[in-house]
């Protein structure tokens, strides 16, 4: 093998390793699925992992690069390195349509997708947002119970069709 | 028994004075609504203000580690929040007024005082971030670029408070009013230009407050009308936080937010 090929083996198997490390807090996705993997590089010392934060704030941020670095180490890819890159910004729009699928599945209404092209429409007030559809019954019959939620990128709603509570992973 | 840790001194460039403005801007607002944890009149309010503080913390986190490499003398973003002296802090005068504990000398405290506050900093930031989005300074600018984010989340979220309580019943009416007529005569110096303003704007490292004064008024008057409330009528006084001479109030909060690291001099859990 050429030494090129060497390293894009390498590169396909950090980011094979990396489906398998769930995000802390929605552990249904992935990292990858989530879209805060911004890139995978070989340097000489080692691969070098890129994430990107979701929130400024978000507490699962240290949580995410140790288990990032572990998977990659476990895989025998090792030494790792992980870095933050803040710009461009996270987006929802960067979850995975497999990200979403699962979220559904899940009991999380998915994001729009479309959080981009919103957002520079975006009011100042939201008394009514528009219907979520329910992820259990499909209904787009809900209300908003809490504008955020158990996590900093989740509000709750409740469905009026069937009445269950379920959670909205915000688009942002 | 500890040494207790000495107070850090910065070199204090227009760049680095810029960006503490509003690191120290968000700290502070965050370390107020942060007293709500475990208090808020609903649990979902409860979540939604340490929510909002917690975005807080982590702009102000990025932005005064990002001021420590500006001012050049190695200092981490722990040590600038917790070893500076009040006069070197350099926020709005507006944050560190008491937000849910009153007293006789500092009357407010209600729930409408948290509301009205955080509608005023939230357009205000986001006014902010969103120049600063195209500021000169690449770290700067990507600060900014997530931040904006989440002020449009919690302007949405305070505004639709700001219009429920004003467009209430009399009491919370009244109440609000109240609030804005505290809060009013400290949003003077969110548009008072100075030198380091100036300095800003003419690097392209952000814009100069007056700049941000039209934004901030269109957006809040179309609240407050849509919440049947009148704009108050602006006074004379000029608060002066982002000089370094605050209200009597900042040498409380800097107490509490570091006293364990004083005490126990680089002390981690």
């Amino acid at each position: 093998m050429t030494a090129a090929a060497v390293v894009a083996n390498r590169i396909d198997a950090a980011w094979s390793a990396l489906d398998g490390v769930p995000d802390p807090e929605v552990p249904v996705l992935s990292v990858r699925d989530l879209g805060i993997v911004r890139d995978v590089l070989e340097h000489a010392d080692g691969i070098e992992v890129v994430l990107t934060p979701t929130y400024s704030g978000c507490p699962a941020t240290e949580v995410i690069a140790d288990s990032v670095r572990q998977a990659l180490v476990d895989a025998g890819l090792g030494p790792v390195t992980v870095s933050h890159r803040w710009a461009p910004a996270w987006t929802t729009d960067w979850i995975s349509a497999e990200g979403r699928r699962k979220l559904q599945a899940y009991g999380i209404a998915p994001p729009s997708g479309t959080a981009a092209a919103a957002a520079g429409a975006a009011g100042t007030i939201r008394i009514r947002p528009l219907g979520v559809a329910c992820p259990r019954c499909g209904s787009d019959q809900t209300e908003r119970l809490s504008a955020f939620g158990s996590t900093a990128c989740k509000a709750l709603y409740r469905c009026l069709a069937c009445r269950e509570p379920f959670e909205y992973f915000k688009p942002i | 028994m500890n040494a207790v840790a000495g107070s850090i001194r910065l070199n204090l460039t227009p760049p680095v004075r810029y960006v503490l403005r509003i690191a120290d801007t968000c700290l502070i607002h965050a370390q107020r609504l942060a007293e709500w944890c475990g208090h808020g009149p609903v649990l979902e309010e409860d979540i939604a203000l340490t929510n909002m503080a917690l975005d807080l913390v982590g702009q102000a986190r990025a932005l005064l580690a990002h001021a420590g490499r500006l001012e050049g003398q190695g200092f981490d973003e722990d040590q600038l929040a917790f070893l500076r002296d009040e006069r070197q802090f350099f926020n709005l005068t507006l944050v560190e007024q008491p937000m849910r504990r009153s007293s006789a000398h500092a009357p407010g405290g209600d729930f409408a005082d948290t509301v009205l506050r955080n509608f005023l900093l939230a357009t205000w930031l986001k006014a902010l971030w969103t120049r600063l989005a195209a500021s000169s300074d690449s770290d700067l600018a990507a600060i900014a670029g997530k931040a904006v984010k989440e002020a449009r989340y919690h302007q949405q979220h305070v505004g639709d408070w700001v219009v429920r309580l004003g467009d209430g019943t009399d009491e919370s009416a009244a109440r609000l009013r109240a609030a804005l007529e505290r809060a009013w005569p400290y949003t003077h110096e969110m548009f008072k230009r100075d030198a380091v303003d100036v300095a800003a704007e003419a690097a392209g490292l952000g814009p100069a407050r007056d700049a941000l004064n039209d934004a901030w008024q269109t957006e809040v008057a179309a609240v407050l009308a849509e919440a049947q409330l009148a704009v108050p009528a602006d006074t004379p006084f000029t608060s002066t936080g982002t000089l370094g001479r605050h209200s009597e109030h900042m040498g409380f909060i800097l107490a509490e937010m570091q006293s364990l690291q004083r005490q126990y001099p680089g002390g981690r859990w």
